[in-house]
């Protein structure tokens, strides 16, 4: 099976990789690039666990082939933090206990990432629907509801961290 | 004499259909040999099926658990979780 | 060792610190199953039945193993022939020999995913490939899923050597019935004769699965020697060793087993699967192989917990006291037999006072997988049945729910339906908390309508090791047995920086590996706080007694002259001696010149689990039109003993809440008439999303527990009990009809409403 040289832009370095026409860009983030932040949970784009951000947009990785991130700019979980500086998003899931097991909090966290860079001032149904992409099995969602609004809040200079 | 109360049906084959013994042992593990020696392979059973609830308190596989003579003594089946 | 503090005095347990493995989930850095890479890694994959019953006449691998990239390839004759051996090394009683043939087929193949060969290849593009080329010759059999149709006298045969157990005389024909319990007290036939009032019903659930996020994912490493290592996503290392051991008839020390992060488990992961196979494919390829399910694997090929039918009687008088209660259970136990039936029998009632009780149950196999814990294993099922009897005998009363709860409550010594004496429990307390609640008393609008059940699990003990070392600048090292699925190794650090008397960011706590730590207990059972916290409390509070005798010898005096507080050793009143005080930072540094490292490793059988119970109040919406039910606001009143980290407490009841919901409303097995799981993914199995959900509010009722330390008790499994009665109470309450089955998904709800309006 032939491999094709991608270039793409991923958590803001150039990266290049080789792979097969039909890895996925997950498969790529995890088995090339050894990004393991991205988690599979189903293969079929229904759980979000493999969230990333696109040019931007909130997208399955699982949906998406390697070979189509050509050119492109790729946010992964392991993008989110500056240095060791955690993202408002991130402290605050872990001040709220807004993780159990933790497998889903990644693509959680990018989505949550997501939505508010689109809408900085959600409400709580917004933000419950918005992320009823990312299935989250230990928490019941109300935790991780009360840290994306607390985020959302300091995001928006209305609090401290 | 402790009085031991077997809960649930599955060990009832071995003892006829009694579900009330009066027992000599002291502690579990005098017991599991006892019933064992009474009821062939109803020890065994017990041991490894069974969880012994000594006055209100559940015990699963403690050779020592005590059997006072006024306790009340249930053996029922073992429980997990998940 | 019991030293229940009052809680003013405690400084860190029932604090809300950050957990210690918070910054590696959020950073994506923890690393699950899937996560590891091994140097020669190759990649596994299954096989597995398109039949839900077919004996497997053949089953040829040469085009397979001539596939180029294949390096292995196992089948049943790869696994020793283990003979039927029923022991309990785990999560209720395992037959070795069906454990087995669940992992790998042996004769014939029981259910739609059945595992009946695997392969081990370069990449998983060239295994999948090579599955294909696998040539497996089958003679399909008529099947049989719908548990009363399994149990009928013409039902299609699993095992031919199965004869229903706990039946006077013994069967001499095979059946699917696997085994008959039953439990009574007192006499029911009079207990009913007594009744003013009767409530009988019939109730169904369908099999719903544990949906863990994270599959199945192993790394196994079998070295030319037979000493191995595996890396796995489970709820127990030492589980995944013995049964890994049993199964490959190896010694038990050869193999190490490390826990990987892992992603859910809920019971699901209490068994193994994939270990086994995987350990085979590496003893011949050669090399480590990765194994990993796909998430329509995870539906076809592992344990979802019983469908049931359920038949519960109810008798009272008119002022509320029930004088008899009956109940019929009947479990599918999936292709093998093991459902939860026994805690299903008993935790039926457990809530209630009662003289006169009578519960059949029976454990029935039919052709779908095997079942596999869940949750507070057949707790759900038997109160979804009796907590909808209860609210349908308190619509008869004309009684508000919990006061009928209250009238028949269990109580500390209250005689336990299924027998033993209940002590130092919660209920009432419960009761009262949800009685008072504010929710309780808020207006409904038009089609809403409010429900309320009750639930209980007894939570178990069990065998645990934990270890607690000083380290030489005086942090603390704790190593626990147990795979953290709820954020116990940030309690197990708590209790230890508690007994300790330093701040919890000075105690950093890790899950060791089989070889690394005693032997513990799977984490389950809702027992890790309980027990390992027990054990990870007499550890500490054997490195203080050391801690004491090392600040003895550095001031020459006497060990019992020396008191322990705040983290500091201090001379025992003036006559011992005016030394400054000296903290474990100091002794730490010391700790070479006076005897060496300061540590303990204590292994216990923790007993005195002390039961739960929970009271949940849920507020529905109907729409009559489509069916949708909305789930408005719920409560969720639970007794937690002490609740150690109140905020992974709530979240264990929060959590178990959602679950309960979706098997109420939506979550369910559909299989096709040849036995096919038509719905294996999470598009069509229906697990509750952030959208469906309101904020869901856990009230912590601390009655504590004296055999615990700090009085803990367990609470994960508790919280899934209640909900589904309590949604299909509040439907009831809201547009006037009872549903009996689940799920209570629209187009249920649907036919029912328009049944009625005929």
């Amino acid at each position: 099976m032939s491999r094709t040289h991608v270039s793409a832009v991923i958590n803001g370095e150039p990266t290049d990789f080789l792979c097969e026409p039909q890895q996925t860009l997950l498969d790529v983030l995890r088995d090339e690039l050894n990004l393991t932040g991205s988690k599979e949970g189903c293969g079929s784009g229904d759980c979000g666990a493999c969230s990333v951000i696109l040019d931007g947009r909130l997208v399955c990785s699982c949906l998406m082939l390697g070979v189509e991130a050509e050119g492109h700019t790729i946010q992964t979980i392991e993008g989110l933090a500056t240095g060791s500086t955690l993202h408002p998003v991130q402290q605050k899931f872990l001040e709220h206990a807004a993780l159990q097991c933790g497998f889903c909090t990644p693509g959680l966290l990018v989505a949550t990432k997501a939505l508010l860079d689109r809408n900085p001032n959600p409400t709580e149904t917004e933000a419950r629907y918005w992320l009823a992409g990312n299935l989250c099995r230990c928490t019941g969602y109300d935790k991780v509801i009360r840290a994306v609004m607390d985020a959302a809040a300091v995001m928006r200079g209305e609090k401290s961290a | 004499m402790p009085k031991v109360v077997l809960s649930g049906t599955a060990v009832r084959r071995f003892t006829g259909g009694q579900t009330e013994l009066e027992v000599k042992a002291t502690t579990f593990r005098r017991l599991v040999l006892e019933l064992d020696q009474r009821f062939p392979g109803l020890g065994r059973q017990v041991e490894d099926g069974m969880a012994i609830a000594i006055d209100g308190t559940i015990y699963q596989d403690a050779y020592n658990a005590p059997l006072g003579a006024e306790s009340e003594i249930y053996l029922i089946p073992r429980i997990a979780g998940g | 060792m019991t030293f229940i503090e009052k809680k003013s005095k405690l400084k860190v347990v029932g604090t809300r610190p950050i957990r210690p493995d918070g910054v590696e989930k959020v950073t994506g850095r923890a690393a699950f199953g899937a996560d590891l890479a091994m140097p020669g890694m190759v990649f596994g994959k299954v096989k597995r039945s398109p039949h839900a019953h077919a004996k497997i006449l053949s089953i040829k691998t040469e085009k397979a193993q001539a596939l180029k990239g294949v390096l292995a390839i196992a089948t049943t004759a790869d696994f020793p022939n283990i003979p039927s051996e029923e022991a309990f090394v785990g999560e209720g009683p395992v037959n070795f020999r069906d454990l087995s043939r669940n992992c790998m087929a042996r004769d014939k193949a029981l259910y739609d995913g059945h595992a009946v060969a695997a392969v081990a290849a370069t990449s998983e593009a060239i295994a999948n490939a090579a599955l294909d080329l696998i040539e497996v010759e089958y003679q399909v059999l008529p099947h049989v899923i719908d548990v009363e149709a399994a149990m009928a006298p013409d039902a299609p045969l699993l095992h031919d050597d199965l004869f229903t157990q706990g039946v006077d005389p013994k069967p001499t024909k095979p059946s699917n019935v696997a085994k008959r319990v039953h439990f009574e007290l007192g006499d029911v036939k009079a207990g009913f004769r007594e009744a003013e009032v009767l409530v009988e019903g019939t109730y169904a659930t369908q099999p719903v699965h544990q949906a863990y996020i994270e599959p199945h994912a192993c790394v196994a490493s079998w070295n030319a020697d037979g000493q191995s290592h595996v890396w796995t996503s489970s709820q127990g290392q030492f589980m995944v060793r013995a049964y890994c051991a049993k199964l490959l008839a190896m010694p038990i020390a050869n193999l190490r087993v490390t826990p990987a992060e892992i992603g859910g488990g809920f019971g699901g992961k209490t068994l193994v699967y994939l270990e086994p196979v995987a350990l085979v494919l590496s003893r011949k390829a050669g090399r480590p192989v990765k194994m990993v399910m796909s998430r329509e694997e995870e539906f076809r090929g592992t344990g979802p917990t019983s469908g049931a039918v359920v038949e519960v009687k109810l008798g009272a008088k008119k002022d509320g006291r029930i004088t008899a209660a009956q109940a019929v259970l009947k479990y599918q136990a999936g292709a093998f037999p093991g459902s939860p039936i026994g805690p299903g029998c008993m935790t039926g009632f457990a809530m209630y006072d009662l003289k006169n009780v009578d519960i059949t149950g029976y454990d029935v196999v039919s052709n779908r997988p095997k079942v596999a814990a869940y949750r507070a294993p057949g707790a759900p099922i038997a109160s979804f049945a009796v907590e909808s009897a209860m609210d349908e005998l308190a619509r008869k009363l004309g009684m508000d729910p919990i006061a009928l709860r209250e009238k028949n409550a269990a109580r500390d010594g209250t005689k336990a339906a299924y027998g033993p004496t209940l002590k130092d429990i919660g209920y009432v307390e419960t009761l009262e908390a949800a009685k008072n609640h504010p929710h309780y008393k808020t207006k409904l609008g038009p089609n809403q309508g409010r429900g309320v059940a009750s639930g209980f699990w007894f939570n178990i003990g069990g065998e645990s090791s934990a270890a607690v070392h000083i380290t030489e600048d005086g942090t603390v090292a704790v190593v626990s047995g147990n795979p953290d699925i709820g954020g116990s190794r940030a309690s197990l650090a708590m209790m230890a920086a508690e007994v300790l008397g330093i701040p919890v960011e000075r105690v950093r706590p890790v899950v060791g590996d089989t070889s690394s730590i005693g032997y513990s207990f799977m984490t389950g059972g809702s027992r890790v706080t309980f027990a390992t916290g027990m054990a990870t409390v007499q550890a500490a509070e054997n490195v203080v007694e050391q801690l004491k005798k090392r600040a003895a010898m550095i001031w020459e005096i006497s060990a019992d002259a020396v008191e322990w507080r705040d983290g500091k050793a201090y001379p025992a009143g003036s006559n011992a001696g005016d030394f400054e005080p000296l903290s474990l930072e100091a002794i730490a540094a010391k700790s070479a010149k006076t005897g060496g490292p300061i540590g303990s490793e204590i292994s216990i059988n923790a007993q005195g689990a002390g039961p739960g119970f929970g009271t949940h109040i849920c507020d529905v919406e109907v729409d009559k039109e489509t069916g949708y039910v909305k789930i408005l606001r719920y409560t969720a009143v639970q007794d937690v003993g002490r609740a150690i980290h109140p905020s992974y407490v709530e979240g264990q009841v929060q959590g178990g809440v959602a679950q309960g919901i979706g098997w109420a409303l939506n979550e369910e097995y559909v299989y096709d008439a040849k036995g096919r799981l038509e719905n294996p993914g999470f598009l069509d199995y229906r697990v509750p999303v952030a959208s469906d959900l309101p904020m869901i509010e856990a009230v912590l009722v601390e009655v504590p527990n004296p055999k615990h330390p700090f009085g803990a008790r367990g609470v994960g499994e508790v919280p899934i009990v209640p909900p589904m009665a309590a949604v299909a109470n509040a439907i009831r309450d809201a547009i006037g009809i009872r549903m009996p089955s689940l799920p209570m998904s629209p187009p249920k709800l649907r036919a029912a409403i328009d049944k009625a309006a005929k």
